[in-house]
């Protein structure tokens, strides 16, 4: 099983779950797995075409997928992947 | 001035002496830190353990930028102000406690807001930008000024419990623009009314951001360039992440297409989100009273969270932003409906959710629940 960590600004749109386990055997399928479980985190990480937004970054390990396979960069078991959203502080 | 030119005066060499006996710092060190010239941008959270530590540590001339003043609300967390500085302007009250903290040391102070149109001028005469802004277009405008003048810019954010820290623009390193190309829309963020910081978390990841900003001056160590730190104070949990040098970037990608500056809050879409916001119907908190005292039939409808609502609340049906959608059958469609919040952002995103669900009786409360504490009902707790 892979883990999710959700950070701490989206965990309200997931009943305050920080990890979440998934037999997604990619980043797209768990993303896919985790929105399935949580339909409010959704619109939060992904755009109406159900594309990653861009001030979202996902992490596996310690790699942008941007750099891997994208969504479709392949889970191992114990692979930690990271939702890493851009935050500014305190004012929009 | 060259390192060879700086001199340590003998109070100095006393002060700085745990630096000094550092073998990786030492005298060099020293000097390094007494010949660098540091822009802080902001004094709140972040820029107050900042200033104090790059203050203590003997940085030779310290820029303060911040257009704001002291309020009460601050002390919480910026560490830098006491009060007696309540309602001074922030600079002002900054270079007064880190003058006295070091007076070997030249603070200068900058008491505007940071704009496209000042910014690359007052970059110019800085070594190292370290940046402590709490707002999306000011990260993008200090990102992009920083690459257009060729200056590090050390990077710190936080909210609520997360924290993360990076070097931008070092040594040919990634900058902002690489690890986000876009901010959020202004509705997806949540707004300072709702969002908030832990008081404790701007110190440590402030004092992170000095320690960055002092290896980058004097060359010890490895900097978090290329690299993003990042902290959960709720699960104590640190990660570091590669940052990724995205070819697309508009400044340092492959076809560069940005050579100066913008218009930042349009890039962060804060004009348009305006825009957005009036076609809302909305009311000042006077037209409301007038609508309560009059005794005219209507539904006040309050989407805060229940911590808010327990701590202030002016009997308003309480159904917090996150659900409005799916509690459209206790909303009334047959008279006008009040809708506020703390400050009146959150209850225009209510409005915004429940038009398209046939709603057209919604009326946002301009100010929201903090106009009426002020203007209406001064017996209200404000927070």
């Amino acid at each position: 099983m892979a883990t999710l960590i959700i950070p701490t600004p989206l965990r309200k749109y997931t009943d305050n779950t920080a990890q979440f386990e998934t037999g997604a055997i990619t980043v797209d399928a768990a993303i896919e797995e985790l929105t399935d479980s949580f339909p409010g985190i959704k619109p939060h990480i992904l755009d109406n075409n159900g594309k990653l937004r861009s001030f979202i970054k996902i992490f596996v390990g310690e790699d942008d997928i941007r750099g891997l396979d994208g969504g479709d960069t392949l889970l191992q078991d114990a692979t930690i992947v990271s939702i890493v959203p851009a935050i500014a502080g305190g004012n929009i | 001035m060259s390192i060879q030119e700086i001199t340590l005066s003998k109070e100095e060499l006393a002060r700085y002496s745990r630096h000094i006996i550092i073998p990786e710092f030492n005298l060099e060190g020293q000097k390094k830190l007494k010949a660098a010239r540091v822009l802080v941008i902001g004094t709140g959270g972040l820029g107050s353990p900042m200033l104090l530590y790059l203050a203590a540590a003997g940085v030779g001339k310290i820029g303060i930028v911040d257009f704001d003043v002291v309020d009460d609300s601050n002390l919480q967390r910026q560490v830098l102000f006491s009060v007696k500085d309540i309602g001074r302007p922030k600079v002002e009250a900054a270079k007064e406690r880190i003058t006295a903290l070091n007076p070997h040391i030249e603070v200068v102070t900058h008491n505007v807001r940071l704009s496209s149109e000042n910014a690359l001028e007052l970059f110019k005469d800085y070594d190292v930008v370290a940046d402590g802004t709490d707002n999306f277009p000011t990260r993008y405008l200090v990102n992009d000024a920083c690459v257009l003048t060729g200056i590090p810019n050390v990077y710190a954010s936080i909210f609520r419990f997360d924290g993360q820290v990076s070097v931008f623009n070092y040594q040919n390193g990634p900058n902002y623009r690489d690890l986000y190309p876009e901010p959020p829309p202004p509705g997806l963020v949540p707004s300072c009314a709702e969002g908030g910081v832990l008081g404790v978390l701007p110190g440590i990841i402030g004092s992170l951001q000095a320690n960055e900003v002092i290896k980058v001056i004097t060359g010890i160590g490895e900097t978090l360039s290329g690299r993003l730190f990042s902290f959960d104070a709720l699960n104590f949990s640190t990660r570091i992440f590669k940052i990724f040098k995205d070819p697309e970037n508009p400044l340092t990608g492959k076809n560069p297409t940005q050579t100066k500056l913008i218009d930042y809050e349009y890039f962060c879409g804060i004009p348009q989100a305006a825009e957005q916001a009036a076609q809302i119907k909305e009311i000042s908190v006077q037209e409301f009273k007038q609508m309560l005292d009059t005794g005219q039939d209507i539904q006040v409808i309050d989407v805060r969270e229940p911590h808010e609502y327990e701590l202030v609340n002016i009997g308003a049906d309480l159904i917090p932003l996150n659900t409005v959608t799916s509690a459209v059958n206790k909303i009334r469609r047959d008279k006008p409906v009040v809708v506020h919040c703390k400050g009146g952002v959150r209850s225009a995103r209510a409005i915004e959710a429940l038009q398209p669900l046939g709603f057209d009786n919604l009326i946002n409360l301009k100010g929201g629940i903090v106009a009426y504490a002020k203007e209406i009902d001064q017996t209200l707790p404000l927070y």
